[in-house]
């Protein structure tokens, strides 16, 4: 019962009005619905990391119980629920990918940074995320940088890569 | 539709449309195992141990999740089913410890059971096993989700049911576990169910925690006594102690839970306040004595002051007594020559009580609040008042009834409201006044009643509901203006054809008003030759001597201060009490130790008109004894008749025997309005867990309490109200109610307060020097 008189939302206007936009896609009696791009604005606009109030402030936006999106948080890859750096690189070691040398590659992103998987170089430029299958088996070894997909990776693209990221 | 026919195991069954395997062979008697579904709670089928054979299909199935097609046959002990069910039990036990030596659940766990039934005596598994990190879910709720096997029944239970939802499952695959995420207490009132749900040790109960085994426990069913629905339970004792109490079954009632108030109140039981043997007063010193000593005493004292008048005896009883006890009660005071019996102890308002019927309830079943289509709660606290009775609105707001509620607390509470007036208590009945305006049209009596828009909306819905139900709470029962209230209610009642029903204070008030507790009616609603006082006049207009049955004056009256005055006055008073009390000890004489509710017989009667009878189960604590037992040796130690009963049984028989008196129908003319009483009003609601003595006393309650309410010795108002006295949070304000004089306390700020009014929660000590609960009040700096 205290809960209800404790709420409040911390979200800023810019995603509040990011959201209600996105919100316009589903029934109006449905606003969970929108529940994991709402996450996203709130996690792009605070870094690339999500804060337990940031959560509770999406929760109670969209009328949803807290834990339920402890739970989504907690599911998916795509939200971080710790500071990451600049550029969050997540690397796929799932079958297509192991089986075109995706181990190779990981190595090499973790001897490049100087980090292990789940860690992020002391200057706070990169993050390094081991991930399951993002579909783009195609085009294996491949890795997701922020929102781009990198395919056909070899050690030499790898170091081009990190070479251009700023 | 037609029933389906089906065969499980050779056995030809009748199946409904869309229902599932497990459901039918449930019906038939036909087990399956089962860890995930529970015919309460959505089906989930995540388990897989209610894997059977089904003919045509190349692989089994989950019963609980595949519904029945016509001509279906079912194999559950089959070559293929077992096996499935064996592959099944050996991954569930990959993760599950072997800790079961030291586990609580030992005994009466399901997986346990399960695996002795289906599962293989050996492991392949050699790898380690994972290990989860405990939390602290709060006092109530012991956890070791190393032994989860992720059924989801507790996080489905909070979802679908309570309609809280506290506990999730997050992160994924082997990574998944059942929290709260950030670490806190349950704060569901219903929150111990999922002790009983928990297939494994993963949740039980911290109270009950390594104090015994399960087989070494009697079960006795038995009937919870915190509120007016009569929750069924089961109490397991050990060698005559109490050691937990878990729920029975009742699908009129209670359906398979019960509140965590009804569950752990059974700690007070053993609560060092537990009176063990009689005292009485001699030269103003307490003495302890025995059972003869101390009965002639009481005889005797009550004899010397009531000799000249014996209207000078008051007689005030819980309505948590049992139907015998109260029944006895008010035949010794009244053969004593008295009049003055109540059981109404924080009631203040009586104007209409020759129009209450006999017995006061629900009068419906509780199916019909989950059926009904309008619901409008009058003064109730619903979910913390009567819990079990919240369940059902929810389940009518979750088939789109509309629930209406005039509160004068805006909780937030598990179901949908679709319109809510919050008002002050001073203003309660007028808003009451507008929604029968609304309905019924102007009336010259209600020439200034404004209407708001509210108010309207209200009357609408209530009018185009085909089965409407208003709920009247003990919020409306302890209101100054509680006849009002009543009379306004049947009037809306009355226009729109809704049924109304009373949820009274107490677990037995029904039995109380049958068995003639009640100062106007004698038992069976008989007559009585001259109306006595009630419980509010029975302390303003001070008795020479008292009777006090199971009463804590200054926790369970209305008006703390005047009882504790007109004790102070007394001449003589006999206490029958469970545990001690500080105005007990300061101001009786006779104090008599009796038996709590697991310790006698008698029968309670619940809202709904049941009438449940109890065996008592446990020894009885120290040299106490059952009530009734005392009560006919008092009277034959006062010489009176007819108290030669050998058993409960044989008073319940002599009540059954009266033939019921026939009440003249209420009249129900239009009510009138009164003027306002107050500017500023207080809320004295009773808290979650502050009801009867034995709730009081129980240490796990207490504990959950202050962590779900915060601080309760404090003037909780609304921020506005706040800004105007100029008041910041934590200042300390004396209130001040009447002649009397007031109380010190903390500002807390809470949105939940409507502007005109303060919470300050009845049934505490910090509060008990106020004088109404929802009376007007000053506040100064």
């Amino acid at each position: 019962m205290t809960e209800a008189t404790q709420r409040k939302t911390s979200l800023s206007p810019r995603v509040c009005s990011a959201i209600d936009r996105w919100l316009t896609r589903y029934p109006a009696d449905q606003k969970r619905s929108g529940v994991m791009q709402a996450l996203m604005f709130a996690q792009e606009e605070n870094g690339g990391w999500l804060t337990t109030s940031l959560m509770d402030a999406v929760a109670d936006y969209l009328d949803m119980p807290r834990i339920a999106v402890y739970e989504i948080v907690s599911f998916y890859t795509l939200y971080n629920i710790h500071p990451v750096g600049r550029h969050v690189i997540y690397v796929c070691t799932n079958i297509s990918c192991m089986l075109n040398g995706s181990d190779r590659i990981l190595s090499h992103f973790k001897k490049r940074l100087e980090i292990d998987c789940n860690e992020t170089t002391i200057d706070g430029k990169f993050t390094l995320r081991e991930t399951e299958c993002l579909a783009a088996c195609t085009a294996a070894p491949m890795c997701q940088i922020n929102k781009k997909y990198y395919e056909n990776l070899t050690t030499e693209k790898v170091d081009a890569i990190l070479a251009e990221l700023e | 539709m037609s029933d389906i026919e089906i065969e499980i195991d050779g056995k030809p069954l009748k199946a409904k449309p869309n229902s599932m395997v497990m459901q039918v062979a449930d019906e038939a008697g036909i087990y399956i195992p089962r860890f995930c579904y529970h015919k309460h709670l959505s089906v989930a089928a995540n388990c897989r141990m209610c894997l059977v054979e089904v003919e045509k299909s190349p692989k089994p199935l989950p019963a609980c999740a595949t519904p029945v097609t016509p001509g279906m046959k079912v194999l559950t002990r089959s070559p293929k089913a077992m096996a499935a069910q064996k592959a099944v039990m050996e991954f569930l036990l990959i993760n599950h410890p072997l800790d079961c030596p030291i586990c609580d659940q030992g005994g009466e766990c399901e997986l346990q059971d399960l695996s002795m039934g289906y599962g293989s005596a050996e492991s392949y598994f050699t790898e380690g096993k994972r290990a989860v990190k405990d939390q602290d879910i709060g006092p109530l709720i012991a956890t070791d989700m190393t032994r989860c096997i992720q059924c989801t029944r507790c996080v489905r239970f909070g979802t679908e049911v309570a309609g809280q939802r506290e506990l999730g499952a997050v992160n994924r695959g082997e990574h998944m576990k059942i929290t709260t995420y950030i670490e806190r207490a349950l704060h569901s009132e219903l929150s111990g169910n999922i002790i009983d749900l928990c297939p494994v040790g993963a949740l039980t109960s911290k109270p009950f925690r390594f104090t015994a085994r399960p087989w070494e426990l009697t079960q006795y069913p038995s009937v919870a006594v915190h509120d007016c629905l009569g929750s069924n339970i089961y109490v397991h004792t050990r060698r005559g102690d109490v050691m937990r109490v878990v729920p029975r079954e009742n699908e009129a009632i209670n359906l398979t839970w019960i509140s965590d108030r009804d569950r752990f109140s059974y700690e007070g039981l053993h609560h060092i306040d537990r009176l063990a043997k009689p005292w009485i007063r001699v030269d103003r010193r307490w003495q302890e004595t025995d059972w003869s000593t101390a009965l002639t005493f009481a005889a005797r004292g009550l004899q010397r002051v009531i000799v000249s008048d014996p209207k000078q005896l008051g007689a005030l009883a819980s309505p948590n007594a049992t139907l015998e006890e109260l029944y006895l009660l008010q035949k010794l005071v009244r053969q004593l020559g008295s009049p003055s019996i109540d059981h109404r102890l924080r009631q203040v308002d009586f104007a209409d009580q020759d129009d209450m019927p006999m017995m006061p309830g629900l009068t419906m079943a509780m199916k019909d609040i989950e059926q009904s289509d309008a619901i409008l709660l009058v003064g109730s606290r619903i979910q913390q008042d009567q819990p079990i009775a919240a369940l059902r609105v929810r389940q009518a707001a979750l088939n789109q009834a509309h629930v209406l509620a005039v509160n004068m607390m805006d909780d937030d509470v598990c179901f949908q409201q679709t319109v809510k007036r919050i008002v002050a208590p001073h203003q309660f009945v007028n808003t009451l006044a507008a929604i029968a305006k609304a309905l019924i049209g102007e009336q010259p009596e209600w020439a200034e009643i404004e209407v708001t828009e509210h108010d309207s909306i209200i009357a609408t819905h209530l009018q185009n509901s085909k089965k409407a139900v208003i709920l009247v709470g003990l919020a409306a029962f302890n209101h100054p203006e509680a006849s009002h209230i009543r009379r306004f209610t049947q009037c809306i009642a009355k226009a729109c054809g809704a049924k109304v029903g009373f949820l009274t204070d107490g677990c037995n008030a029904a039995g109380a008003w049958l068995a003639g507790a009640i100062p106007h009616r004698a038992a069976q609603a008989h007559p009585v030759s001259e109306v006595g006082l009630n419980a509010n006049t029975m302390w303003h207009e001070a008795r020479k001597a008292y009777v006090l049955f199971n009463v804590e004056p200054d926790l369970d009256c209305a008006n703390p201060v005047a009882a504790a005055h007109a004790l102070e006055q007394a001449e003589f008073t006999v206490a029958f009490s469970v545990f001690q009390n500080p105005l007990l000890s300061d101001y009786a004489h006779v104090i008599l130790p009796i038996a709590a509710f697991t310790e006698t017989s008698g029968t309670f009667i619940n809202a709904m008109g049941d009438w449940q009878t109890i065996k008592g189960m446990a020894s009885p604590y120290g040299e106490a004894r059952p009530a009734w037992k005392v009560l006919r040796t008092l009277a034959n130690l006062l010489h009176l008749e007819g108290f030669d009963h050998d058993s409960t049984e044989a008073v319940r028989q002599e009540v059954e025997s009266i033939s019921v008196h026939p009440l003249q129908e209420n009249t129900g003319s239009v009510p009138v309005l009164k003027a306002s009483y107050a500017a500023l009003s207080r809320i004295g609601d009773i808290p979650l867990y502050a009801g009867d003595s034995l709730v009081r006393h129980a240490k796990a309650l207490q504990a959950t309490q202050s962590i779900i309410e915060g601080e309760l010795a404090a003037v909780r108002m609304h921020p506005a109200l706040a800004a105007a006295l100029s008041l910041k949070p934590l200042d300390k304000v004396t209130v001040k109610q009447g002649r009397y004089h007031g109380i010190r306390l903390p500002v807390i700020l809470d949105q939940r307060v409507p502007e005109q009014a303060v919470y300050i929660p009845a049934a505490l000590a910090a509060t008990n020097g106020l004088s109404e609960l929802f009376g007007s009040i000053e506040i100064q700096k």
